[in-house]
């Protein structure tokens, strides 16, 4: 088991702090214990368990810095690589950036990260999740391929200064994609959760099926600007290029879409509609995250835009020391307002436009314009008049996240999804918006 | 790591936001201890006492991967060395059909009790998984090699190089670029050692000795007046070499708009270069939308040719195995059965090879103990084979495996992996520059960028990192916010011709991502110059 207790964590590097003889002395000390299974046509392919820890100690003398890692944690073991890591920061090079490790933090009670029961997943549990959701594929003549993996992990830190920070975390989760035997449809759906006991695979496998059965016989539509609904499967994925954007040294650096002219930045500014708001909470109960970031600060709720305002950047320590404030670290995760519209009201108010089920291979295009390209998969829907009237064959898109929440037509419910490229989790509304742009027909089913 | 942190690593011109997303795949290596390898002795022992372990549980095989996986990265910027990181990650992964189907453990605790639970692990995982398995494993016969090894036959080994050397020579890069008139430049030196020793229960015990390098840089332009902005990345291939690479030797220098490099590279001429091109970039002009003919240099074709015809031809795509995350592919099993599927144009012949020296791809057995090979998937433009590993090779009626299967750690359980796949040069002499003569209304384009493609590989956007506008024959200037997209047979079957051997060249991706959870692997592509007719090109530039 490598879920080590507070009480432990403490000990051990109280051990390992007692040693050192730099200027400052840093402990990081984490682990995970992680299974998965995958599965393929209809049947399993590969699975597998990994248990490891790992302590990464920092010696620094001055602004020379020397980093050290053992797994093996025996008074002697430790020592020794307490004092390689001292050896190292004599020899380092002096790095101008280096920013003194922090002193004591407060940080906020820890949420609901660690839940016992997911932490408790063994082989024969996945395996039975997995047997339910084989049998809605086969129940629908559909194919199966998907992956169910848990995890729980702990982490935690000291230092010379007097801080300590710990963490317990789980997580389970889950992605499905199902085909119809001659390969003309496709249905997907995907979810997240700190505790299992969330995870419906069932239920989420049945939502796939629906995708799949009714994706069949794509039609073509002629590519172009489109009114869209984005299912926050969808949405995340080019949500997170804006939110993953916030840095501020690149923004003052002026090569950032958040640069202006004169070394001045867009901060302040009216960014998209203004019915945008997207903050992180660490204590929201249905995405609870750390309350302490890798290098010890706080994980405080913050909000990075508020009516379509930009509101707040990322600062590395370095970065906020030089421009004198008080920097705030990339959040774990974010959260956007919605309203209380389902998704189903989103189509009912759409004329004429496009359900994407899932947005694939995002890759930028032009960061000034914070420009991305990817294409739609897994169920594709035309709208008319309020109802899905056929399936569409999917299309390659051209668009910036900017630009789309600017386009902004109508929110709905917010709902925990996870991006199936980054692999993070968020809390956000399915999205209806104007004028995305397709530049391309795409024959992939 | 993973494809999206690839994305990190070749979107630079983000600055140096990049720079808290290099990928670690392991934990900082206690550096002067990198060439201390573990005793072969120990490693057979360790092995055996997982093989013994699960065979007494009731596998009816079992392989075994201890693994020591070594990266260093040199990280600058501007004036200042950022960071030396040095990781390493060592462990053991047992991998053991039972009751006919997979099971997988892996430990970094190699004392013999807790290697033997981990090979209970995998037995019990595959039994477990055994309940809902429709198609038991079909493993293709393997002879045992015995104890064997091999080693990248590397000249000079980059962990022996000081690090000194690493940042005079990047800050020197720095330096070039910055009196060159960049306003900012990030550059980074990857070196990747695996040490791996594999064993199973055919009677194999391989040790393997492998060595890559990719030095990079990203120099970023800023326009005071417009604020525009624009990055030229470096022309640098990843290779599976050692710090030889970064000795320039003047013969694999191909002199022209820009100097292209073979097999080795001049990191601080290709900086001088790009200070003054990206100031010409951004001046540039936007390219008008529509059919052009494109002429593409290996330093940019190699993406399309990884993505086009590399991902589609891997056989666990065709099958649906990466169904619900890769995708699968539009080159199924009927197409190759027909023996007459047009792929490509005649010129289009298109190789998979482990063996290729200073290739990513190249070892001397992969991570399920098969010896590498060479073999067609394209042949005069029609789809002859695929790529395939030992539980999928009696698909093909093949007698052996091809060799595909890697894991990127001893912690994850390998599987097919593309080996380096390469477009072959045209019989005939023929230069960029006449080709480039050819040409009435094209596009000349240097350099990889953005890239993406639909999830069973038949629609395409790339981007490159030089544009040049061919008018009746000759270069007329630079052109900015290019972007073609076409269909892959479409694309392959307008390839009208491929440049000769002389300017054969390698690029790469240091961090192919597939799978789930997600794995990376380093793959060269080979080709020469290519000509491509009437593709269509979109004006990516957007106002916000």
């Amino acid at each position: 088991m490598a879920i080590i207790s507070e009480d432990d964590c403490r000990t051990i590097m109280k051990k390992a702090l007692s040693y050192s003889k730099a200027n400052e002395c840093e402990i990081s000390f984490s682990g995970s214990d992680s299974g998965n299974i995958r599965y393929a046509r209809n049947s399993v392919s590969t699975s597998g368990f990994i248990s490891q820890t790992n302590m990464v100690i920092s010696s620094a003398y001055g602004k020379k810095l020397g980093i050290v890692t053992t797994n093996e944690y025996d008074d002697a073991s430790i020592e020794k690589a307490v004092r390689l890591s001292e050896t190292l920061a004599q020899f380092a090079p002096e790095n101008p950036e280096f920013v003194s490790f922090l002193g004591p933090q407060t940080y906020s009670p820890p949420s609901k990260t660690f839940d016992a029961d997911t932490a408790a997943i063994t082989p024969a549990m996945r395996t039975d999740k997995v047997s339910e959701s084989l049998q809605i594929a086969k129940d629908n003549k559909l194919i199966a391929a998907g992956y169910l993996q848990n995890s729980a992990s702990f982490s935690s830190m000291m230092n010379s200064h007097g801080l300590f920070a710990y963490f317990t975390g789980t997580d389970a989760s889950f992605s499905i994609t199902l085909r119809t035997e001659d390969g003309q449809g496709s249905g997907y759906s995907t979810k997240d959760y700190n505790a299992v006991s969330k995870l419906d695979t069932l239920n989420f496998t049945k939502t796939a099926a629906q995708k799949a059965t009714r994706s069949a016989g794509a039609k073509a539509i002629e590519p172009g600007k489109y009114t869209v609904i984005l299912e926050p499967a969808a949405g995340i994925v080019l949500l997170e290029q804006l939110y993953g954007g916030l840095d501020a040294r690149t923004a003052d650096e002026g090569r950032s879409f958040l640069s202006k002219t004169g070394g001045k930045t867009k901060l302040g500014d009216k960014l998209v509609d203004e019915r945008i708001n997207i903050y992180s909470d660490p204590s929201n109960p249905e995405l609870p995250t750390g309350s302490w970031a890798g290098d010890g600060r706080p994980q405080e709720k913050i909000s990075w835009i508020e009516k379509g305002v930009l509101k707040n950047l990322t600062y590395s320590r370095y970065w906020a020391q030089k421009q004198g404030v008080k920097g705030i670290p990339s959040p774990d995760s974010i959260i956007m307002d919605g309203t209380d519209a389902t998704l189903e009201d989103l189509i009912k108010g759409t004329e004429k436009g496009i359900l994407v089920t899932r947005l694939w291979y995002i890759r930028p295009v032009d960061p000034q314009t914070l420009l991305y390209t990817g294409l739609t998969r897994d169920g594709t829907f035309y709208i008319e008049n309020g109802q899905i009237k056929f399936p569409i064959k999917n299309m390659r898109f051209n668009e910036s996240p900017v630009i789309m929440l600017n386009n902004l037509d109508a929110l709905g419910k917010p709902e925990r999804t996870v991006s199936g490229e980054s692999f993070s989790s968020a809390l956000i509304p399915p999205m209806r918006i104007k004028e995305f742009t397709f530049t391309s027909l795409s024959d992939a089913v | 790591m993973n494809r999206k942190n690839f994305l990190y690593l070749t979107g630079m011109g983000f600055g140096a936001t990049m720079l808290n997303r290099i990928p670690v795949f392991g934990s900082p290596l206690i550096q002067g201890t990198a060439m201390r390898n573990v005793d072969i002795a120990m490693k057979k022992q360790m092995a055996d006492v997982a093989l013994n372990a699960a065979r007494s549980k009731g596998a009816t095989y079992t392989d075994v991967r201890i693994g020591r996986y070594l990266n260093q990265y040199v990280v600058t910027r501007e004036n200042k060395v950022e960071n030396i990181v040095d990781t390493e990650s060592y462990g053991m992964g047992i991998r053991v059909i039972a009751n006919g189907c997979w099971g997988f453990a892996a430990t970094d605790k190699l004392d013999t009790d807790s290697i033997a639970k981990a090979a209970q692990m995998a037995v019990a995982i595959a039994k477990e998984n055994a309940r809902i398995q429709t198609e038991p494993v079909q493993l293709i016969p393997q002879k045992g090699y015995g104890e064997v090894s091999w080693k990248t036959p590397i000249v000079k080994n980059g962990f022996d190089v000081p690090v000194k050397d690493k940042t005079d020579l990047l800050l020197a890069v720095n330096d070039a670029a910055l009196k060159g008139g960049a306003n900012y430049v990030n550059s980074i030196i990857f070196l990747v050692n695996e040490q791996k020793y594999f064993a199973s229960t055919d009677g194999s015990y391989i040790d393997q000795d492998i060595h890559r390098i990719w030095p990079v840089f990203s120099v970023t332009k800023i326009d005071e007046k417009t604020g525009q902005f624009e990055t030229r990345q470096s022309l640098s291939a990843p290779r599976g070499m050692g710090y030889e690479y970064l000795i320039p030797k003047e013969s694999d220098k191909i002199k022209g708009l820009t100097t292209l490099y073979r097999d080795s590279y001049d990191m601080l001429e290709d900086a001088r270069a790009a200070a003054p091109q990206v100031a010409e970039k951004i001046k540039a002009k936007s390219v008008e939308a529509g059919k052009y003919d494109l002429v593409l240099d290996p330093s940019h074709l190699w993406l399309t040719i990884h993505e086009s015809v590399g991902h589609p031809s891997e056989l666990d795509r065709v099958l649906g195995y990466e169904a619900n995350f890769a995708g699968t592919s539009f080159l199924t099993l009927d197409k190759w059965k027909s023996g007459k599927f047009n792929f490509g144009s005649p010129q289009v012949n298109i190789v998979a090879d482990k063996l290729q020296p200073g290739s990513l791809g190249a070892v001397g057995y992969d991570d399920e103990g098969v010896e590498t090979k060479k073999w067609d998937i394209i042949k005069d433009g029609i789809l002859v084979n695929y790529q395939a590993i030992r539980d999928q090779a009696h698909i093909l009626g093949l007698k052996e495996s091809q060799g595909c299967c890697y894991a990127d750690n001893w912690s994850d359980v390998q599987f097919q992996r593309m080996p380096n796949i390469s477009l072959q040069p045209g019989p005939t002499p023929l230069a960029p520059d006449e080709m480039i003569k050819n040409v009435e209304k094209g596009i000349y384009i240097i350099g990889d960028s953005s890239f993406s493609i639909d999830q069973q590989r038949y629609n395409f956007q790339f981007s490159g990192q030089l544009y040049y506008e061919i008018k009746n024959g000759k270069i007329v200037g630079m052109l900015n916010d290019v972007a073609y997209q076409s269909n892959t047979q479409e694309f392959w079957n307008s390839c009208t011709a491929v440049c000769d051997k002389n300017d054969y060249r390698l690029g790469g991706s240091f961090f192919d991502g597939k799978g789930q959870p997600e794995q990376v692997s380093a793959v060269s592509h080979g080709s020469s110059t290519a000509h491509f007719k009437g593709v269509n090109v979109i004006n990516t530039k957007r106002k916000i």
